[in-house]
């Protein structure tokens, strides 16, 4: 792989007795294809102060090239850049901290959008509107730099936990996803040229005997064959695990061959495993050097970062706890969103629930505040119904302490997010996922119905399925159900909940009747 | 969430029965299963398997990649063991005749020997990973109770296991096909579905995204009884995959063999099931007008099926300009009914374990033994032999008890056991010397490049 571009490597002057820079050897480096790993000196300057040492109101150096191309569109004319190697220059302190809450807003914009069932195209038009906003700067070379140092911030305060880093994958690999769509044919190209890629275009004798098959795979999704020559990639299959997941690619004998306009598909792979590989580096180095040598300068800013934006998470259930397992029935009926009501009454009338139920409706339970003890006796007291209580005790009981974080790797599980559970896949046999999306028109129907919905409330319910909106259906439910509005919108079970016990006992938030 | 401690049980197994207890003692029972496991298991064969090449004959070999592979046991009262390993094939045979487990599974090859995991840090470079294991699949005959009327749960028979078949097929073709995959083991499961193993060192090496990949690829059928239409083709023409296994095997599955044994439109219940499928409401009622009113008719019930299909087909032909999901209305229901089910979880995880092979169910008393793909219409799983069976072919002297592994056509097993040998051993590990061989010497001639002026 080559490595991005850079000019030359502009190493600062050396100073004496600097107290206040600081300089990181290798902090960032991430590109593990050469030899010689880049050193990388990010350095961090004190703003104002008074000390004759310190470098009051310096400015930063750029060190990347400044391409100046015709176009006047921000977003797509400055180069994507692919982080590769984190560059040389000075940041101050208070930009190292700004640029990343900008790009935090732009990345939890996405996550919202993706949440929200958003299609391919409204998804462009929200990453275009996005990064306008938060961090177009006048000079392209200046946004340039804000693009890359706030995404190696960024890096530094998702790097530190398996789950912080889940999030910052999936969010800087789907922001470079828009972002390279928004980008005109001669800058893709540009870009896929900077990954190095090895991969031929498929021509000749070969391509005459493949057509047949290609044009009934352009078929199969609804497109119609290309008139003109169309260019294909003959890649291995494991490059492209999207476009084989979703059968949009021919297979033959290991290779895929994959259309010019679904190059994206082939960068975001690329995007990612690197990305994947530099947040495990990124992490050793926190954990061994940065974080203690910064303990009173960057390591509060980069703790409080992660915190921020994330929303609640609902593994700690607070005013609502000590649900009671007497209670239990009639809170279903009261206060559960339609995934957990279904999940819930399934269990009392089957007496058993598949494994993607159990986790889905148990740690919701967790959420809302059932303590072990009392989760324990629940699921006892139903599937002992069905497999007698010595199975239950060698079977499910150990999972259930697992979710509470008491066997193994004592991990405090948290309860999905109306993202997790949309983007399931039930089964079989499964109960669990967004009835929303996972139900047909008719039985949906018939479960609002069970909801006390009218036909007119359940219409604009409809009307919002039929859209791909589960969670806007599931708000509106809501609003129904309790005649009142939720304008921040359902992204989490345990928030319905929450929502609606404000709605049901507004006066009396620790006594749960 | 798959998480490492918490294990991956077989649900169904455990859950549809009561505790497990012995049904019919001619067929199982610890007496039976130590000798089977003292004399009859091929050992050093799973060893060869699971060591590709690797023997420490070659330079080129790393000798503890064995050692690093998991397996768990199962032991008589349910006990679980995880992260067990073994240095070489006596060492696990050893381990195998000290405990008899019920059940042995084959997880991944680890970073560092299962066993000793806990010495390691968990962060820095010696981190406890899986980084090697085969691709898998595994097609239970439960996931089809909603299209087979001859059986459910965990029964099996002779009209509803062609199901398993066609699904060998399809998938078997695919990979080879499609993926280029060469050393595939099939397996049966012991009971009522089959198990694959891919072991080319390509898919070994696939990451959980590309596994998904794969399964994905694979998967057809979304639903349960909370939707109506689980197989959705959107009416547009199939992929190259879809359109290859429909026209070489499911459509004439459909429409022959599963017709006849399950006579899909014989009552109204079944055909009710059918018309659901169908997205347009009138097409439906004339259909169910017409069949209500033949209801009574004197023709057989595969007869009047097959009448039906015919009726169904031409009506949808007629009419499927009608609407865009009409056009792969019949398709989508031929899907639904003989397109492979595979268990998903299974094959996207690399920590997840799966039964060995030449293992013995202990609900059955049957062999897990290998299918051949280019046989498997003629593999029948009640004649699969059983362990009293094989006991008593021991008892009664047929058997050449000094002989590791027997793998003559005589016995019972010694069928199996050459099979798997001859179409699946030894390619495989003629195929990974080359590959040890080729690369050692890629070694040698990069070292020699650094030390040259």
């Amino acid at each position: 792989m080559r490595l991005l571009s850079s000019g030359p490597i502009n190493r600062p002057n050396k100073r004496k007795s600097r107290s206040s820079a600081y300089i990181f050897p290798a902090l960032l480096s991430t590109n593990p294809y050469s030899l010689a790993r880049t050193v990388l000196q990010l350095q961090v300057l004190r703003n104002g102060g008074n000390s004759k040492e310190e470098e009051a109101g310096s400015k930063m150096n750029p060190i990347l090239p400044q391409k100046r191309t015709a176009s006047n569109d921000v977003v797509s004319s400055p180069k994507l850049p692919l982080y590769f190697t984190a560059p040389a220059m000075e940041v101050r302190l208070e930009e190292f901290e700004l640029f990343a809450i900008d790009r935090l807003r732009v990345l939890k914009g996405v996550s919202d959008g993706l949440a929200r069932g958003r299609n391919p195209i409204e998804m462009d038009n929200l990453v275009g509107d996005l990064w306008k906003k938060n961090m177009r700067l006048s000079d392209v070379s200046e946004m340039i730099n804000k693009d890359i140092i706030s995404h190696f911030v960024l890096r530094l305060v998702y790097c530190r936990s398996d789950e912080l880093k889940k999030w910052f994958l999936s969010m800087e690999t789907a922001l470079f996803r828009y972002r390279f769509r928004l980008q005109n044919l001669e800058s893709q190209r540009a870009t896929v040229g900077e990954f190095g890629l090895p991969y031929k275009a498929v021509i000749g004798a070969e391509l005459e005997s493949l057509k047949e098959k290609l044009w009934q795979v352009a078929r199969s999704l609804g497109q119609t064959p290309p008139t003109d020559e169309p260019i294909y990639y003959k890649v291995p299959f494991e490059e492209v695990p999207d476009l084989v997941a979703s059968r949009r690619v021919l297979l033959q004998k290991g290779y895929a061959f994959v259309a010019g306009s679904q190059l994206v598909s082939l960068v975001v792979t690329q995007f990612r495993s690197h990305l994947s590989k530099a947040l495990i580096l990124t992490n050793r180095k926190w954990t061994t050097t940065i974080r203690e040598r910064e303990k009173d300068r960057l390591t509060p800013i980069v703790e409080a970062l992660s915190t921020s934006y994330l929303g609640p998470d609902y593994s700690q259930s607070n005013e609502y706890a000590d649900i009671s397992l007497k209670d239990i029935d009639q809170v279903s009926k009261s206060s559960f969103p339609l995934c957990m009501r279904h999940l819930f009454e399934k269990l009392r009338e089957d007496h058993h629930l598949k494994h993607g139920g159990r986790m889905q409706l148990g740690l919701f339970l967790k959420g809302v505040g059932l303590k072990l003890d009392d989760a324990l006796a629940f699921w006892r007291e139903e599937f002992t119904k069905k497999v007698g209580s010595e199975r239950f005790d060698k079977e499910y009981a150990y999972a259930i302490r697992h979710n509470y974080g008491k066997e193994g790797k004592r991990t405090d599980y948290t309860p999905y997010a109306c993202q997790k559970v949309i983007s399931s896949a039930p089964g079989v046999g499964d109960h669990h996922g967004c009835p929303y999306r996972h139900f047909s028109e008719d039985n949906l129907r018939a479960a609002l119905g069970r909801m006390g919905l009218s036909s007119r409330g359940m219409e604009d319910v409809m009307d919002k399925v039929k859209n791909k909106h589960y969670q806007l259906a599931c708000t509106l439910t809501f609003e129904a159900v309790y005649g009142t509005s939720c304008d921040a919108g359902i992204n989490h079970p345990n928030q319905y909940f929450e929502e609606a016990q404000k709605v049901l006992k507004p006066k009396t938030p620790t006594a749960l009747v | 969430m798959t998480r490492d401690e918490i294990g991956n049980r077989e649900e169904d197994m455990i859950i549809d029965d009561p505790k497990p207890k012995i049904q019919n003692p001619d067929e199982f029972n610890v007496h039976y299963l130590r000798i089977y496991y003292g004399n009859l298991f091929p050992y050093s064969d799973i060893h060869k398997w699971l060591s590709y090449g690797h023997d420490g004959k070659h330079p080129g070999c790393d000798e503890f990649y064995f050692g690093r592979r998991e397996f768990s046991f199962t032991l008589e009262n349910d006990v679980y063991l995880r992260y067990k390993s073994f240095k070489n094939a006596s060492a696990m045979e050893d381990a195998i005749k000290s405990n008899f487990p019920y059940k042995i599974d084959i997880g991944a090859v680890y970073s560092v020997d299962p066993d000793k995991r806990h010495a390691y840090a968990q962060s820095g470079t010696n981190v406890f990973t899986p980084v090697e294991r085969e691709l898998v699949f595994d097609i239970d005959i439960t996931d089809y109770d909603d299209v087979r009327y001859c059986c459910s749960g965990a029964d099996v028979c002779s009209n509803c296991w062609p199901l398993m078949t066609v699904a060998i097929k399809v998938i078997d073709t695919s990979l080879r096909e499609d993926f280029g995959f060469k050393h595939i083991l099939w397996v049966f499961s012991g009971r009522r579905g089959v198990h694959c193993w891919v072991c080319d060192p390509k898919a070994r090496r696939l990451t959980n995204e590309q596994r998904s990949a794969v399964a994905e690829y694979f998967r057809v059928y979304k639903g349960n009884e909370n939707n109506a239409k689980k197989v959705d083709l959107m009416g547009h023409s199939l992929h190259p995959f879809l359109a290859r296994s429909y026209v070489d095997y499911l459509k004439n599955f459909f429409e022959g063999e599963l017709q006849a044994t399950q006579s899909l439109f014989s009552s109204k219940e079944k055909y009710e099931k059918i018309l659901e499928m169908i997205s347009d409401e009138d097409i439906q009622s004339e259909l169910r007008g017409k069949w209500e009113n033949s209801a009574r008719s004197s023709l057989s019930e595969e007869a009047t099926s097959l009448l039906r299909w015919e009726q169904l087909k031409k009506m949808l032909q007629s009419k499927k300009q009608k609407a865009l999901s009409l056009r792969t209305c019949i398709e989508e229901i031929v899907f639904t009914f003989t397109y492979p089910r595979i268990d998903l979880e299974v094959s996207k995880q690399m920590n997840h374990l799966l039964k060995a092979p030449f293992c013995v169910h202990p609900k059955t008393g049957r062999v897990c033994v290998p299918i051949d793909p280019n046989n498997c219409d003629e593999f029948d799983p009640m004649a699969v032999p059983t362990l009293s069976q094989l006991i008593e072919e021991i008892n009664s002297g047929g058997f050449r008890m000094d002989v590791d592994g027997d793998d003559s056509d005589r016995s019972l097993l010694g069928k199996s056991i050459k099979f798997f040998r001859s179409s699946f051993l030894e390619p495989l590990l003629k195929s990974c010397k080359e590959q040890i061989e080729k690369s050692y010497k890629t070694k040698i001639e990069k070292t020699k490049d650094s030390f040259s002026w």
